[in-house]
């Protein structure tokens, strides 16, 4: 066997593993294949890089170290004009997040916020126990409640607080949470009518949602604003901010209404037969059956719905509501702070508040869309 | 044998149970709508009725008489005749015409570089991928409203007075009293040059129907793309050393403290076209991306195994198929930025919106009329929009065997 060995011409152990070569592998490799896969790939690599450099270190210095943290009014900003002023937003924070509201009474606000929060977070936590009681406390319970909180209840011991002392952040979240409740039974109803097979109901709901969709929302929220009073028997007056709430609402309600007749055309026709084979009557059938598959279909677009509805709330400024966006353009009419950087600032500010909120939303949306489209995926 | 339905329940004795109609389909069908139809009547006529009776009370005119009144206010842009003697008529023809021109130009903008960003972010090249996604992220995740706000009050507002205007070769100047372009001035005869314009776009068009045809005769192909530009861009050229150089350019210079002479674009109409133009980009970025990334990648696979070059199979293979899935969602972003270009309200660009919706309105206080005209306005494009669509898909469905 030894002599043998000793023979043999074919290796009996193998040679070592040589790593592939240098600029196969690691970071290397992977500069080469994404930046500088070729000449125009890192032309283009090197023309970009000198772009970053170019804006976005002086956009971070800009933003911290030459920014203004503290000051008692707009004179160090007003010295220091290529940094932010963050001490404008300092100064602005109770009126930004609450407008007018008194500040003994903003606990009212805070607490509306915390609760609706929880609500919310509640429904949209895969895999929450008890949603139905959930569903119940945000669309029936939380809209009671936050009425009282924030309009206030003499007889429970909250005075009440005037719409008109209502601003900020909390009025952009109030317009949207209405929004939201609303419309998301109006949509139901409306999307069931649209298939419905009954063609006066159909015909009803097809005009509506497409009328609502066809004109811009700012004459939607002109028409609330100019028409409500008009179309209400003499002497009421409408809220002056409950009319751009019932155009928001309406609004809509077209749109969801839309998103859930897709959920509704995706479910399979067989869950409809099934549920008619049972001997389901109609609401039966929607309620027990149809409704509970389509909605969870639907998640993530009612969620992409709820974030143009956001946005769409800085829009009802043009009737006189002093939403987050509208407070802002107040707060730069103060001439103790008045200055060039206190514009980009607010407005930087506004845009961050705005992306963190819509980004969080947007990221929620697609991660539950791929979780769907894994369920759906044999 | 398979039993058969038994007819209609019969009770023990033999005798048919008189059908309730309560427990009949159709006819409850007919009680649900005719129950909706009294509630919407009766819910319309007694809005109606208030809105009358309010009207009158606070003496609002009801008809359209105020059409033909004088408007008396000034509006800083129109491209047809107006003055403050006007009509309130000719105001909504204003407006109507700012509000189609800033649509068309977004349009015409905002698609070019929603393709360009849509198509950056399938980049192979990561850095620039990365930039097109941190776009359309920033674009799609603040509101329409800030960004107009932004471009409109922290940047064409800050910038320097005409004194010290920006300038690109003089050619170019930006102030805060709007962007200066170079303005056509037109000697006789320029109306050739149009008319060489149309003949080129003509002929080109022709050309290329004539090579289409040939092609699928004989499968011979014809340099459709280097004709059609020689065509549309010499005959022109042509047209105009013939005809004597009957277009100069006029640029703006400053005169006293203002700067005279050249395309003034306002700062109003320009942020509301920029903002319209950047943030529309990126929603028409993913929806291209998305059709891109739906056709399979067999397809692009088949089209390298035929021979296909990259650029080819792109043009031949890829994009026709992506383009039936990008078309509708790409009408209803158009639709969106004629709905968006009522934002123009906040900037003061009077468009529509601001014109008839806000000051007519204001001045007349005919809320039901003006709000009933501004929305069927609105109506009518986006129906337009939607019809046309309509026959575009039914033209382009996919032939289902």
């Amino acid at each position: 066997m030894s002599a043998d060995a000793s023979l043999a011409y074919v290796r009996t152990e193998s040679e070592p593993r040589l790593d592939p070569p240098l600029f196969e592998r690691g970071a290397i490799a992977w500069v080469r294949a994404n930046l500088f896969s070729s000449w125009a790939s890192g032309l283009l690599t090197v023309a970009l890089l000198a772009f970053a450099v170019w804006c976005i270190p002086p956009l971070i210095a800009w933003a911290t170290w030459k920014a203004i943290w503290v000051a008692p009014d707009g004179a160090l900003c007003r010295a220091h004009q290529d940094g932010a002023c963050w001490a404008f937003i300092a100064q602005k924070t109770g009126y930004l997040a609450y407008g007018s509201y008194p500040e003994v009474e903003r606990w009212r606000v805070v607490v509306t916020e915390l609760v609706g929060l929880a609500l919310i977070v509640w429904l949209l936590w895969p895999g929450a126990p008890q949603k139905r009681a959930g569903a119940w406390g945000l669309f029936v319970i939380y809209p009671v409640l936050a009425f009282l909180l924030l309009s206030g209840a003499p007889s429970l011991g909250l005075p009440r607080v005037d719409t008109l002392l209502w601003g900020g952040v909390f009025v952009s979240l109030v317009t949207a949470l209405v929004g939201i409740v609303v419309s998301l039974p109006l949509g139901v109803l409306l999307a069931l009518g649209r298939r419905s097979e009954l063609p006066v109901v159909r015909l009803a709901s097809v005009i509506f949602i497409e009328f609502v969709r066809g004109v811009p929302f700012i004459t939607v929220l002109f028409m609330a604003n100019n028409m409500l009073p008009l179309f209400l028997p003499p002497g009421w007056e409408p809220d002056r901010f409950l009319r751009p709430l019932v155009g928001i609402a309406l609004f809509s309600a077209a749109y969801m209404a839309e998103e859930v007749r897709g959920g509704l055309q995706t479910l399979n026709k067989g869950q409809y037969e099934g549920a008619m084979a049972l001997g389901l009557d109609y609401s039966r059938m929607m309620r027990l059956v149809v409704l509970p598959q389509a909605l969870a279909l639907v998640i993530p677009g009612i969620v992409n719905n709820f974030i143009g509805l956001f946005k769409d709330t800085t829009l009802v400024a043009i009737v006189g509501v002093n939403d987050f966006l509208a407070a802002m353009d107040n707060a730069f009419k103060d001439t103790l702070w008045a200055g060039p950087s206190i514009l980009p600032t607010g407005y930087f500010f506004a845009a961050l508040f705005y992306f963190v909120f819509c980004y969080a939303m947007s990221k929620y949306s697609s991660g539950v869309e791929r979780r769907l489209s894994v369920g759906n995926k044999r | 044998m398979i039993q058969r339905g038994e007819g209609p329940p019969r009770a023990k004795h033999g005798a048919r149970v008189a059908k309730s109609w309560v427990n009949d389909p159709r006819a409850r069908g007919l009680f649900y709508q005719a129950l909706l139809v009294a509630a919407l009547a009766a819910l319309i006529g007694y809005a109606w009725r208030n809105a009358v009776v309010n009207m009158e009370a606070r003496g609002i005119p009801l008809g359209l008489g105020f059409w033909n009144e004088t408007a008396g206010f000034d509006i800083n842009m129109s491209l047809i005749d107006y003055s403050a003697l006007s009509t309130y008529g000719r105001a909504f023809w204003v407006g109507l015409v700012n509000t189609l021109l800033v649509a068309a130009i977004s349009i015409a903008l905002a698609t070019p570089l929603g393709f360009a960003v849509g198509v950056a972010r399938l980049s192979p090249n990561w850095i620039l991928a990365r930039l097109a996604l941190v776009y359309v992220e920033i674009m799609r995740n603040t509101p329409l409203l800030l960004q107009l706000l932004f471009w409109y009050n922290a940047v064409l507002k800050a910038l320097p007075g005409p004194r010290q205007s920006l300038s690109v070769y003089g050619v170019l100047l930006l102030n805060n009293r709007g962007l200066y372009l170079p303005r056509p001035i037109f000697a006789d005869g320029a109306v050739g040059i149009a008319v060489a314009l149309a003949l080129g776009i003509v002929a080109a068009v022709g050309y290329a129907y004539w090579a289409a045809r040939r092609q699928a005769r004989t499968g011979e192909q014809a340099p459709v793309g280097l004709v059609g530009a020689a065509l549309v861009l010499l005959l022109p050229a042509a047209a105009y050393f013939l005809l004597g150089q009957p277009v100069s350019f006029g640029f703006a210079t400053l005169s006293g403290f203002n700067l005279k002479g050249g395309l003034q674009l306002f700062p109003e109409f320009a942020a509301l076209v920029f903002g319209l133009v950047t943030y529309t980009a990126a929603f028409i970025a993913e929806i291209v991306r998305a059709g891109v990334l739906a056709v399979s990648r067999g397809q692009s696979e088949a089209a390298a195994a035929l021979g296909l070059r990259r650029s080819l199979a792109m043009k031949l293979v890829v994009v026709p198929q992506a383009l039936r899935l990008v078309i509708p969602p790409l009408t209803s972003q158009y639709l969106n930025i004629v709905k968006n270009s009522s934002l123009a309200v906040f900037i003061g660009f009077p468009d529509l919106v601001l014109i008839f919706s806000g000051t007519v309105l204001n001045q007349t206080h005919a809320a039901v009329q003006v709000m009933a005209i501004t929305m069927g306005v609105y109506l009518v494009i986006s129906l337009a929009i939607a019809y046309v669509l309509n026959v575009y898909n039914a033209r382009n469905a996919l032939k289902e065997r």
